[in-house]
């Protein structure tokens, strides 16, 4: 398949056996790399998970928060009165608004002392979802029931139709499912009236934290009337301080691992190339195109990338898998497939810096006694 | 067959011209080596290096070819410089210059590769020719051998063998002689010349060491960038 394309792999492949040491450091410190970062994706992602998994099945084009006179809106410090629910409602090109109530609090399964931290949501039973929505089918018919989510069940020990303590009132059990976290706690959904109940015995207003708004409206006027903003779900997770901070940090990590993996990968192919100056410039006495020199230098590169994070990528799926029984970590074609796309990408970057001693590598220094 | 019309070649040296190449006129017939000999600064391995394509003259030509399809190689551009040098020159260095990398046969197979295209025609041709070059340089059993596993001689005659593989018209040879001792390089120079009258080449051969000059057809000298002796070639010094 390469010997198509001439020259390339050629020298190369044949390069790549004659200096396996070398090849084979540099791959091993590309699986490295590609093992940190695979295991920061899917730890970042994890991360993620746990605290916004619940957020994002909100049903609503844009998720209105209060806007605080001297802060930036935030979820765990929002509460939006009667008065701006129904500025809401009434605004021009709005569609549906759903006062959605978010507290974290305690709960325990009944005649046990072991309270688990959760997440409260209040939502309506006639929420609108678009297709199947974990988080609205958890929404009980009675003040009485709440429906939990399958970590929440876990926690607590509880199936369907046992009771649980939280605030001091019983709840029964009523449906069980879906992987909804919020703010690293479990989600537990209960009726609007139930959720207020239990915001107030919790030091809150009782008052909805958040509205779920869908349809057309001017977002940025009707915000400005009512001191609250509105944000596309995904940009509303801003608003939950420990995702931010959380994925701020685990962010700046793996972009750091990826200039680092590109400034490595570069820095060894520049010294590589440097080393082969020499070789460089007789083949291109004997009739080398240049050309075909830098796709034979970016082929290599590419061969020794491609090992290298093929073997730390398997890594990866494999300990990431065993991991994510320990730890919150998810193991999918974004935290795995989409960096090692990008490591290689910026890998090829590196190693094109070295391209410059290919191109402007002298075939006259071939003659004479010059090497 | 190669001639170089009153080629001249200078190189610039602060605000002032060093003239490398002086008004130099050389002709190297197939099936000849032309050997161009001279003290060391002379210019010989400018003229070698005008020769091969690898620098543009200031003024000159550099005819390369038959009657039929006679080319003047200082008039082309770098891409068709490049190409030239990979279709119709052959190239054998002073330090043998082997990719320390490939394989002895792997050496001439790369000859077939350097294009960076699919010509497949050429690849054949050129792979065919390889076992029997390995034989003709007496290297077939040290054909899998590395550059650092064979001697000094060795590594020049896979040099010349990788030079010839693509059958050239012209052949250029710098010092071939300059590392070996004097058994050795004798065996080199017999073996370029034989090569050369079997295979119809016009061979320029640059060397400081006249011991070998019997392997020779021609033989001019360069002093100061002129030739001094003959005028021109078909006279050999012997």
């Amino acid at each position: 398949m390469f010997e198509r394309k001439g020259i390339i792999v050629f020298v190369a492949w044949r390069e790549l056996r004659f200096a396996r040491g070398r090849f084979l450091l540099i791959g091993a410190v590309v699986a490295l790399i590609t093992l940190l970062v695979g295991f920061l994706s899917g730890l970042t992602g994890g991360l993620a998970a746990q605290n916004i998994s619940s957020v994002l099945q909100l049903p609503g084009d844009r998720l209105v928060l209060q806007q605080p006179d001297n802060s930036d809106p935030s979820f765990a410090t929002s509460s939006l009165d009667e008065d701006t629910v129904q500025a809401w409602v009434q605004a021009d090109g709005v569609e549906s608004v759903i006062p959605v109530g978010i507290v974290q609090s305690r709960a325990s399964a009944r005649d046990t002392d072991d309270p688990t931290g959760v997440a409260l949501y209040g939502l309506p039973q006639e929420a609108p979802a678009i297709g199947p929505n974990p988080l609205c089918e958890l929404t009980p018919d009675s003040d009485t029931d709440v429906g939990l989510s399958s970590d929440a069940a876990d926690d607590l020990g509880v199936e369907v139709g046992d009771t649980i303590s939280i605030t001091g009132h019983d709840f029964t059990v009523a449906a069980i499912g879906g992987d909804l976290w919020y703010s690293h706690t479990p989600v537990i959904v209960m009726t609007p009236d139930a959720w207020s109940e239990a915001s107030q015995r919790v030091g809150g207003t009782g008052e909805a934290t958040v509205l779920a708004v869908t349809g057309d409206a001017d977002w940025e006027a009707v915000g400005a009337d009512t001191d609250t903003v509105a944000e596309t779900p995904l940009t509303s997770l801003t608003a939950l301080e420990a995702f931010q901070s959380e994925i701020g940090s685990l962010g700046l990590m793996i972009v750091m691992l990826f200039g680092i993996s590109a400034l490595v990968v570069g820095a060894f192919f520049t010294v590589w190339t440097m080393q082969r100056a020499g070789d460089i410039a007789v083949l291109k006495a004997l009739g080398a195109t240049t050309g075909s020199l830098v796709r034979d230098s970016l082929g290599q590169a590419f061969i020794v990338l491609a090992a290298g994070i093929g073997v730390g990528l398997a890594a990866v799926v494999g300990l990431g898998t065993l991991a994510g029984q320990a730890l919150p970590f998810v193991v999918s074609p974004l935290t795995t497939f989409v960096p090692a796309v990008v490591m290689a990408v910026l890998g090829l970057a590196g190693a094109a810096f070295a391209l410059r001693s290919v191109t402007k590598a002298d075939p006259l220094t071939a003659l004479g006694s010059n090497r | 067959m190669i001639e170089l019309q009153n080629v001249t070649l200078t190189f610039p040296d602060g605000d002032n011209h060093i003239t490398a190449v002086d008004d130099v006129t050389l002709r190297g017939d197939n099936g000849t080596v032309t050997g161009i000999t001279g003290p060391s600064g002379s210019g010989k391995s400018s003229i070698l290096a005008v020769a091969a394509t690898l620098i543009r003259p200031d003024s000159g030509g550099v005819l390369i070819g038959n009657e039929s399809d006679l080319i003047d190689a200082a008039q082309l551009s770098k891409t068709d410089a490049t190409e030239l040098r990979r279709e119709r020159i052959g190239i054998v260095f002073q330090q043998s210059n082997l990719l320390p990398a490939l394989t002895a046969r792997e050496q001439l197979q790369l000859m077939a590769r350097l294009g960076g295209g699919s010509s497949r025609h050429r690849r054949g041709r050129i792979d065919t020719r390889v076992e029997e070059l390995l034989d003709a340089v007496g290297l077939t059993e040290h054909a899998d051998k590395r550059p650092h596993q064979l001697s000094g001689g060795q590594r020049q005659r896979v040099a010349i063998a990788r030079g010839i593989v693509h059958e050239p018209e012209v052949l250029l040879v710098d010092e071939p002689t300059s590392a070996l001792d004097q058994e050795r390089g004798a065996e080199i120079m017999q073996l370029l010349a034989r090569l050369t009258h079997e295979r119809d080449t016009a061979t320029l051969l640059v060397t400081h060491d006249l011991v070998h000059r019997d392997a020779l057809d021609d033989l001019v000298t360069v002093i100061d960038g002129r030739i001094t002796t003959p005028a021109a070639g078909h006279a050999l010094t012997r």
